[in-house]
């Protein structure tokens, strides 16, 4: 008796995970099939007009759970406000499909082999860098176009040298773009600023040295800061299972006198040591990139700590300018938050590669190699160039890396303000 | 000087270790069994505080006693779930279960709660006694010492006094006899568990105290570290949890801050081997005498 009991109340409870766990999916596409129903006017044109135009299947995995979950929700629903943008726009439409890759290898592997069988013509990569690696190999092999709106790290593009071992490392990836800044390129273009402003004289950096992101940035700005003669008192790491307790950390960069902490790590770190640092005292000047980008929204933090950190980073939300305020209120209509870098990126990629196509001759059919083919040939040539919210007129080249140029932003009274 | 400072966070990051070995070593020494969904346990306790603190903005103190009332209801409804069914069977597929509800209580958090990071308030406040110089001894490390001694001189004499506390010694020597001698073996252990997850929550209001990074996996890596406190300590030993959590947390800054931060946790668990490879039952473990 009491285990048919135990048995259905445990079956009761995966019905009910069930439930709850595809409600988020569903309601998402509603709300799509909604907004592209009340443009596309009356009731059935809707299917048919996606019919007789060509509808393209866009897929991208992120972190929808897990700890960088609100990188890659962020990711998802600004390209969503992209889809139902352009598909409002009749003509060319879009299918989006964002499937769970926990910021994990394996799983964003299992993500990617979903959207294949899916029928993903267009890729939108992974949203973080470690499963981007893994994801930007299987799309390099399989030719599918790939543009990630914010994994940073030349091991997801490939065919770059690393600064300590003067090799390439991994093969250039053909078909593999960025819509961020390349990693060494934040750390570089950071130890340049901290530089021009003369915002410090001895430097410490904390970084994590399990995650491809951090020690990225590290390895650039340590070079580019030795070429501008900025001394590095304190190098200290971390990884994901000693991600609580700075106090070591901290104690060294006090103790080595530095006036500036170089952090290049995500926020949730970030927000421990500010914390950490607050309890003993430390009070030198931050220095965060743009995995520094939702602190503030952090729930329960105190955002008086983050009170002058500055960082660089290509999206300001409270912008003046139209397409940006336009994004920020459709976005807290529909999400009900603050959009940050991570779904303006997603957003840019989506718009990004819409304007490639929408000249393009395209078969309903179309395969997705072709689709690459295309894509690659337009993001490189030189007549391509791209106005979005991350930057004016980005360019790209055979590196894959995106061309446009970060500003710096500085915390004051709990909101980014610019510095240029 | 950064000697003494380094010993200090030692201890700090140490007293949160022993506090949730104490949980652990006291279901162990009692039903006889590694309770893996401990630290997710402890991860509830945290949310519960959180969202009557936080949420609710009511006093810390009724935070933690709402977080020690669902954390109780919590254990006992596990107990009877999962663990009593599977009383006859061999240990080791309790020991499963218990990595099972680990995993559902960290899968049904994120369902109920997002995995978005949320921010412990910081309940002592941030200050501490100074010693002079730059030597700080956080409030917090204090109070979480403290509730280890209260709880450690509580559990010994709970256990060492009252009819019930002998009652659970006698189910943890000998069931079967026990159950001769009238003792109900089924209610102890479930018992066991409640109290066991009472300090789970208090534990967990004190580890986010001191690391306020609230997720619902905050309890699995100080759950595993502590339970290493607890076997370095000897485990089913309330005292050695307490002395392996401190001893666990010093070593552990201390090779951060001398040897590397990369390397911390792999000498930690190389001390461990060393120990139990000199002493099998841990630092106050039990001799174990097989009887032939």
């Amino acid at each position: 008796m009491s285990k048919k009991f135990l048995a259905l109340a445990l079956a009761l409870l995966m019905v009910c995970a069930c439930l709850t766990g595809c409600g988020d999916s569903s309601s998402s596409s509603t709300a799509s099939t909604a907004s592209t129903a009340s443009t596309a006017s009356t009731d059935e044109s809707a299917p048919e007009a996606s019919a007789d135009g060509v509808t393209l299947k866009i897929g991208g995995t992120g972190p929808l759970t897990g700890g960088a979950a609100i990188y890659g929700n962020a990711a998802k629903n600004g390209a969503q406000i992209a889809v139902d943008e352009i598909n409002a726009l009749g003509g060319l439409q879009l299918e989006l499909r964002y499937e769970d890759d926990v910021h994990d290898s394996e799983k964003a592997v299992t993500a990617y082999n979903t959207l294949k069988d899916w029928g993903m013509q267009i890729f939108l990569g992974s949203v973080t860098s470690k499963p981007a690696v893994a994801t930007s190999t299987e799309a390099n092999a399989d030719h599918i176009f790939f543009l990630t709106p914010s994994a940073s790290s030349t091991d997801v593009l490939g065919g770059v040298e690393n600064p300590l071992t003067e090799t390439i490392e991994i093969p250039r990836k053909d078909n593999i773009f960025q819509m961020c800044f390349v990693d060494p390129n934040q750390g570089s273009a950071s130890a340049q600023y901290i530089y021009d402003q003369k915002l410090g004289t001895k430097v410490a950096v904390i970084y994590k040295n399990d995650d491809v992101y951090s020690t990225g940035i590290y390895n650039s700005f340590s070079t580019k800061a030795e070429e501008l003669g900025i001394e590095v008192v304190s190098a200290t790491t971390f990884t994901d299972d000693t991600s609580t307790d700075f106090s070591v950390q901290i104690a060294d960069a006090k103790d080595s006198g530095a006036d500036l902490v170089f952090l290049p790590m995500y926020y949730e770190a970030a927000s421990m040591i500010l914390i950490q640092a607050d309890a003993v005292g430390y009070e030198p000047t931050w220095f965060g990139v743009d995995g520094m980008d939702g602190i503030l929204t952090l729930d329960g933090f105190d955002t008086a700590l983050a009170e002058g950190v500055m960082l660089l980073t290509p999206f300001n939300a409270d912008s003046s300018d139209e397409a940006t305020s336009k994004f920020v209120s459709t976005y807290k209509e529909q999400f009900g938050d603050v959009p940050n870098q991570f779904a303006a990126d997603a957003y840019d990629c989506v718009w990004s590669i819409y304007n490639a196509l929408k000249d393009e001759d395209i078969a309903a059919d179309a395969s997705a190699s072709d689709l690459c083919d295309k894509l690659i040939a337009k993001f490189t040539s030189s007549d391509f160039s791209y106005d979005g919210l991350t930057g004016e007129g980005m360019t790209w080249d055979e590196t894959g890396a995106v061309s446009k140029s970060p500003k710096g932003m500085v915390i004051q009274d709990g909101a980014y303000v610019g510095l240029d | 000087m950064s000697f003494i400072n380094n010993l200090i966070n030692g201890i700090s990051l140490g007293s949160v270790y022993a506090i949730i070995a104490l949980g652990y070593t006291m279901v162990y020494g009692i039903a006889k069994m590694l309770n893996f969904a401990h630290g997710d346990i402890i991860m509830v306790g945290a949310y519960i505080c959180f969202f009557v603190c936080s949420g609710a903005g009511l006093s810390p103190i009724l935070g933690i006693l709402a977080a020690v009332l669902v954390c109780t209801v919590l254990g006992i409804v596990i107990e009877q779930l999962a663990y009593k069914p599977l009383r006859q069977v061999t240990s080791l597929a309790v020991l499963i279960t218990a990595i099972g509800v680990s995993y559902f209580l960290q899968n049904a958090a994120q369902l109920l709660w997002t995995s978005n990071p949320r921010i412990f308030p910081a309940i002592f406040g941030n200050g501490g006694v100074q010693l002079g110089g730059d030597l700080t001894i956080p409030y917090k490390t204090l109070v979480t010492i403290g509730a280890c001694v209260i709880i450690m001189v509580a559990l010994i004499l709970f256990t060492g006094k009252t009819r019930t506390g002998k009652a659970m010694r006698a189910c943890s020597e000998d069931k079967d006899a026990a159950q001769l001698m009238g003792i109900n073996i089924n209610s102890t252990i479930s018992l066991t568990f409640a109290i066991g997850s009472a300090l789970a929550a208090i534990a967990g209001v004190l580890l986010c105290a001191a690391y306020p990074k609230l997720i619902p996996t905050t309890g699995s890596m100080p759950g595993i570290k502590a339970f290493t406190a607890a076997v370095f300590g000897g485990i089913g030993s309330i005292p050695g949890a307490f002395l392996g959590g401190i001893l666990l947390g010093v070593i552990e800054i201390f090779s951060s801050a001398y040897l590397s931060t990369e390397l911390a946790n792999a000498i930690v668990f190389l001390v461990l081997i060393v120990i139990l490879l000199v002493k099998p039952t841990g630092l106050l473990g039990k001799k174990i005498s097989e009887k032939v």
